[in-house]
């Protein structure tokens, strides 16, 4: 449902049905709502038959990337040699995007039976949950979650751990995240090796986002092809999928919607449109890492992972970022760049200088001290920015830059030219 | 942000008193009981040193090394890396708030100016005379959907607004 708001009827509430009723978050509550059901259901099966019927039922990775998750669960070693590894990304620190922190707030059980699902499939030994430090509630929510089910048995002899991040974006990145959970420093890893051969502690490992997980449980108990069925658009991209929408709109918060959903349904209808007297501008549609779509764009994209590459942006983590008339994009990108260039882990040249430039050059035109090369210049760091690290994150900050110029220029021009009141920068 | 406006620590190393005693020494080995490696328990142990002394100093990094094996150096390598932990002392009350672009367009930076005036922190980053308050500006605290979220030591405040924060700053004094 329309998290914090009450369910609107074009929403599919399969992940968010429970958002709101505390007694969900207990373990009696769950097992009365069904819950743990499904992991019985697939304790009984051969892992291979898992991974199976999760690859028919279309589930893509729900982090951003959209990689097909059975097939992800594949690629681990299916004769064991060593320990396996399950890492759950609770990272969530997307500009944008909430939606982690509602599953876990809400329905902890539901990530707790998924990961122990994925643990079964995948036969891993361990599981560590990486939580964001400043996600104090969840973090709290999900302890009590994890004692609760494990001293009703449910995870056999699964051992699950929360692990407790410590303020840093790049964790989100998964091999980063596998380092911080080593005792390092966020630094991302080069590939290969992929996880699945040498992941965490050196030993197979695959990385699931906990809406991805959460999603599991259902498929188990409704079937592949139910979960299949739910698709409004492209065949490629099945299920439903909570979509955190913030910015302009009149009720921001979670909503759920099988893919394929209009976005212009979701912000006009779900999320009651633009504050009065106010028009859309732009949107970002999957987190602040994906190109920026205009007015006509976003009135005419399909959210799912096809749809919204045709309007020449990312489903991404479905963070949906809405800007009215009265959103300054050259300041707004201006703090885009600097949320990258803040967390930039600075290994690569081209992101740590990169970055760093974008900001200060965006913050130069705010000023009013802004060159006509400036924007020639952004648009040549972008590109010097994108396809060239170890990790996207310097991708990440391009993207909303090169967007940005593109489809916004006027106001760029406009600070440059002087005909805008310069804005100092803190 | 920067926390410039710090005094440096007063405790010296011979006034120096271990964090990890006894009992913490206790709650350290159950942490290591959940990885294969000593190192892994790093993030956690510095979180235990953060919640009994409020922050993190050389000192404090060096036990750390030694419990786990590790060498200072490499410790405080981790620790410059993650902004949450803090290496100079801070107000008794700790205020993050978010200021990215989705709580940007929502009104965050007023929400800072109100929490710099209502706290006397003033400045952010510097603590307010009374020690009470440091107040600090983040990126993204993954709560859009309720701007502007204000994290005060580990109390997660949602759709904070200028005029609601005389209220909690009161609340906390």
């Amino acid at each position: 449902m329309g998290y914090p708001h009450k369910p609107h009827p074009k929403e599919t509430v399969l992940l968010s049905r429970y958002f709101g009723e505390a007694d969900a978050r207990t373990y009696k509550g769950w097992v009365k709502r069904g819950g743990y059901a499904a992991l019985e259901q697939a304790r009984a099966m051969e892992p291979a038959r898992v991974i199976d019927i999760v690859k028919e039922s279309g589930l893509r990775g729900r982090g951003g990337a959209g990689f097909p998750t059975g097939l992800k669960w594949s690629f681990m070693p299916k004769e064991k040699k060593k320990p396996h590894y399950l890492c759950v990304n609770a990272d969530e620190s997307e500009p944008g995007t909430f939606k982690d922190r509602e599953i876990m707030r809400w329905t902890p059980h539901a990530l707790l039976e998924g990961t122990a699902i994925a643990a079964h499939a995948i036969q891993a030994d361990v599981a560590y949950i990486y939580i964001r430090g400043e996600f104090t509630e969840p973090l709290a929510i999900m302890e009590k979650a994890l004692t609760d089910a494990r001293s009703a048995g449910v995870f056999g002899d699964l051992k699950i751990h929360l692990h407790r991040g410590a303020g840093a974006y790049i964790c989100g990145e998964e091999t980063a995240l596998m380092n911080s959970i080593e005792g390092k420093r966020g630094n991302p890893r080069i590939k290969p090796p992929f996880p699945a051969a040498a992941g965490v502690f050196g030993m197979p490992t695959t990385i699931n986002n906990v809406e991805t997980l959460a999603a599991v449980p259902p498929i188990l108990t409704k079937g592949a092809a139910w979960y299949k069925s739910l698709s409004l658009s492209s065949p490629k991209s099945t299920g439903t999928k909570l979509f955190s929408v913030c910015g302009h709109v009149q009720q921001p918060g979670n909503y759920e919607v099988t893919l394929g959903f209009p976005l212009k349904d979701l912000v006009y209808e779900l999320c009651g449109g633009m504050r009065p007297g106010r028009t859309l501008k732009a949107c970002i549609p999957g987190g602040s890492s994906v190109p920026i779509l205009d007015r006509a764009e976003t009135e005419s994209c399909l959210l799912d992972y096809e749809g919204v590459v045709e309007r020449g942006s990312m489903l991404g983590s479905g963070g949906v970022i809405v800007f009215d008339d009265s959103a300054d994009m050259v300041y707004q990108i201006m703090r885009l760049a600097r949320f990258y260039a803040h967390e930039s882990c600075a290994q690569c040249t081209q992101c740590r200088e990169g970055t760093a430039w974008t900001t200060k050059i965006l913050e130069r035109i705010l000023a009013g001290q802004g060159k006509p090369a400036d924007l020639d210049l952004l648009l040549d760091l972008a590109e010097n920015m994108t396809g060239k690290t170890i990790c996207v994150l310097s991708d990440s900050c391009a993207a909303p830059v090169v967007s940005g110029i593109k489809k916004f220029r006027s106001e760029f021009e406009e600070y440059i030219a002087g005909r805008r009141q310069p804005v100092l920068v803190a | 942000m920067s926390a410039g406006a710090h005094s440096s620590p007063s405790v010296g190393p011979e006034e120096y008193q271990p964090v990890f005693t006894e009992q913490m020494l206790e709650q350290l080995q159950e942490i290591l009981a959940r990885y294969p490696t000593k190192q892994a328990a790093l993030l956690p142990a510095l979180w235990l040193v953060q919640r009994a002394r409020g922050w993190i100093s050389d000192r404090h990094m060096a036990e750390v090394a030694e419990v786990l094996g590790l060498t200072p150096a490499y410790v405080k390598g981790v620790v410059t890396f993650y902004t949450m932990y803090h290496q100079h002392p801070v107000g008794r009350h700790f205020v993050q708030v978010c200021t990215t672009s989705p709580c940007n367009i929502c009104g965050a930076e007023a929400v800072v100016q109100a929490l710099l005036t209502a706290t006397g922190a003033k400045e952010l980053g510097a603590t307010s005379p009374d020690g009470k308050w440091t107040v600090i500006e983040v990126e993204c605290l993954g709560a859009c959907g309720f701007a502007t979220p204000v994290l005060v030591d580990d109390d997660f405040i949602e759709s904070v607004t200028p005029e609601k924060v005389p209220e909690i700053v009161r609340k906390y004094k």
